[in-house]
């Protein structure tokens, strides 16, 4: 795909009768083509984008499937502790609620999180790993020793501490994750910053007169951006699972149903040593299978965009 | 953290000689420049604790005493109770002081001070994690190796693709279906392992209590490992491949040496150095295994201290032990800074 972004600039495109713009098209178009079969040569990252794309239909789709007002505790449709059956295939909690439907509706919550989240921490990482790959002397190594320090932290702890000193909402939840999982995007950006500085057509269009921003924005960023994606989608892994943690302990919105906040409810309520399976199994292993799914789809990417891993398969 | 260099010649296999390496001018530079780097780091964990403890919640005793019912005496009681009403730059003085003095105030929930507590509960969390650790790393680097030496085959598939797995499950999750598998048991099987805490109460005898502590401890050891090997066995792996298209290794196979050989006496010596720095960067992660494992299992240790001083929340409580967890992991990689020259003497400055 960085060869796409590269051919507006590159000498070669020059002097033919086409007009640049539809060739840059045509030229991504095959690029990503090409990206496509490379892609689908690693079957379990397609079977993880299969697996992604349902999930995220699901979520989309949970308003169609589930009544909202049955998810409520008053509004529970059964007695409690009922296991599978045809009226509730996953069961019922303690309050009578159906399971499947929390679990269905969960999902919105700890998809949203977990994408919000990367962003967040995607953005910060990428803003500071530019930064500090193009700027070199004092404020890189600034930034690079605000990164590092990050980096040594515990993750989860810093995340739990501004939860717990923050007001409990998903968007407590949201920043708490965003803000402590930038770094290792950060190291990653600069590294591959660093790189392409080194190239080339950074110098031409410095020679042209192109300025700061013009030079992170127009060439570095897209260069930067595949390897970033890459990291996107193993960040929203982990996204989802601190979220799930940080429900589970409790600093979760209390208001809503994700995954993690269902899997208290049932330590709380004392299914596990009451047996009560169904409670149990089904939030936990969509937590699991919607990790693995972007596990699979960023190792997939990964293997595709880093010719040094390609050729180790 | 910068990779080492790839070796080009062959090392040899036998370990190198202590007689040769003596602190030198370089050497002294080197332990004082990690210590400094350090030292640094724990200072911004200190200001970071403050941040984070006194400042950003806006009035840390209204945050505390949230949903419960206290008069406006009680507040300015505990304001001045925790010094709160001392302005800020004095604030912030007297707590670096008391921390530097391992003094991290008293704790709201337990009127007891938070080092004290800290103190009694440190032991059992240092049992449990280093007893998943040391187990987590052989048996990640075991698999690990065997995963990386037959790449691409069944054996590999199915490590990586396990590890993969357990890396996907919520750590909390595992320890809960643990409990309800084999604690509460399932159908005809009885409950085979205890489903939380440390020792049944009454039991005396140090081997008693040694095969009772031994016993619950099955469980949530279970869980960190499964968890925390995952990770240690997909470094082993990518650092073997590495390794594996060295020229050195062909010289190994030239010389005539058995393949089992130049794996265990060329290969992994190599391979192994940037892993085990790697197992230290990562004891951060294995800290928040801690808290989750030990709040699921009721194991009397740090995480279950900061799991319920986070329900109060204790805001003391949890800022010391915020600071505790993140000096042990900063404490740990000036450790491994410090022993990576000794066991490598590629790096030796």
């Amino acid at each position: 795909m960085s060869q796409s972004e590269r051919a507006p600039c590159s000498p070669a495109s020059q002097g033919r009768a086409a007009p640049p713009r539809a060739m840059a098209w045509r030229r991504r178009r095959t690029a990503w083509l090409r990206f496509w079969r490379e892609y689908r040569r690693n079957r379990a990252g397609v079977v993880g984008l299969a697996g992604l794309m349902l999930f995220v239909l699901l979520a989309l789709a949970a308003p169609l499937l589930v009544d909202p007002a049955q998810l409520s505790l008053t509004g529970a449709p059964g007695t409690p502790y009922q296991p599978p059956s045809a009226r509730f295939p996953l069961g019922t909690d303690n309050f009578g609620r159906s399971l499947l439907d929390l679990v269905i509706w969960g999902s919105r919550v700890s998809l949203t999180v977990g994408f919000l989240a990367t962003l967040v921490s995607v953005t910060l990482g990428s803003l500071v790993g530019i930064l500090a790959g193009h700027f070199r002397g004092w404020t890189a190594t600034v930034l690079m020793r605000i990164t590092d320090w990050f980096l040594v932290l515990p993750t989860l702890v810093l995340a739990i501490a501004l939860a717990a000193v923050l007001s409990r909402s998903t968007l407590t939840v949201i920043v708490a994750i965003g803000v402590t999982a930038w770094p290792t995007t950060a190291r990653l950006v600069r590294a591959q910053t660093l790189a392409v500085e080194a190239r080339p057509y950074i110098e031409r269009a410095k020679a042209l007169g192109g300025g700061h921003g013009h030079i992170m924005l127009r060439h570095v960023l897209p260069n930067v951006m595949p390897l970033v994606l890459a990291q996107t989608t193993l960040l929203v892994a982990n996204s989802i699972i601190t979220e799930s943690t940080l429900a589970f302990l409790g600093l979760g919105d209390p208001t809503t149903v994700s995954w993690g906040a269902i899997l208290q409810d049932a330590r709380e309520a004392g299914a596990i040593s009451a047996g009560v399976w169904w409670y149990l199994i089904p939030p936990g292993l969509a937590i699991a299978l919607v990790a693995l799914t972007f596990t699979l789809c960023g190792r997939a990417l990964e293997g595709v965009l880093n010719p040094k891993l390609r050729e180790r398969r | 953290m910068s990779a080492p260099p790839r070796p080009h010649t062959e090392r040899a296999a036998a370990p190198p000689r202590r007689r040769q390496w003596r602190p030198r001018a370089g050497t002294l530079r080197y332990i004082g420049g990690r210590l400094l780097s350090s030292a640094v780091s724990l200072l911004a964990v200190m200001v970071t604790g403050f941040f984070l403890f006194r400042i950003l919640p806006g009035d840390p005793v209204l945050a505390m005493t949230r949903g419960r019912a206290v008069t406006v005496e009680q507040l300015a009681q505990l304001r001045r109770e925790f010094g709160l009403d001392q302005p800020l730059p004095q604030q912030f003085l007297d707590y670096c002081l008391g921390v530097l003095r391992l003094d991290m105030g008293m704790s709201y929930q337990y009127r007891a001070p938070v080092s004290e507590l800290i103190g009694a509960r440190l032991w059992p969390t240092v049992l449990l994690v280093g007893t998943a650790t040391v187990l987590a790393a052989i048996l990640g680097l075991w698999l690990g190796t065997r995963a990386a030496w037959r790449r691409g085959s069944a054996t590999d598939r199915l490590n990586t693709g396990l590890a993969l797995t357990l890396w996907s499950v919520p750590t909390f999750w595992l320890g809960l279906l643990l409990i309800a598998a084999l604690a509460t048991g399932i159908g005809p099987m009885p409950g085979l392992f205890p489903p939380g805490g440390m020792m049944t109460p009454g039991t005396t005898g140090t081997l008693a209590v040694a095969v009772d502590v031994a016993h619950h401890m099955v469980l949530p050891v279970t869980t960190m490992v499964a968890v925390v090997y995952a990770q240690y066995l997909m470094i082993m792996r990518s650092s073997l491949l590495d390794e594996l298209g060295g020229d050195y290794l062909v010289t190994a196979r030239a010389k005539g040496l058995r393949n089992d050989l130049v794996l265990r006496r060329h290969a992994v010596p190599n391979a192994l150095l940037p892993t085990v720095t790697l197992i230290f960067l990562n004891l951060g992660q294995v800290v928040a295994g801690t808290i989750l494992v030990e709040t699921v299992f009721s194991w009397p240790g740090l995480g279950t201290l900061f799991y319920e001083a986070l329900k109060v929340p204790d805001l003391p409580l949890v800022q010391g032990l915020f600071i505790v967890f993140s000096a042990s992991v900063i404490v740990m990689n000036l450790f491994a800074d410090l022993v990576y020259p000794v066991l490598d003497p590629r790096v030796r400055p």
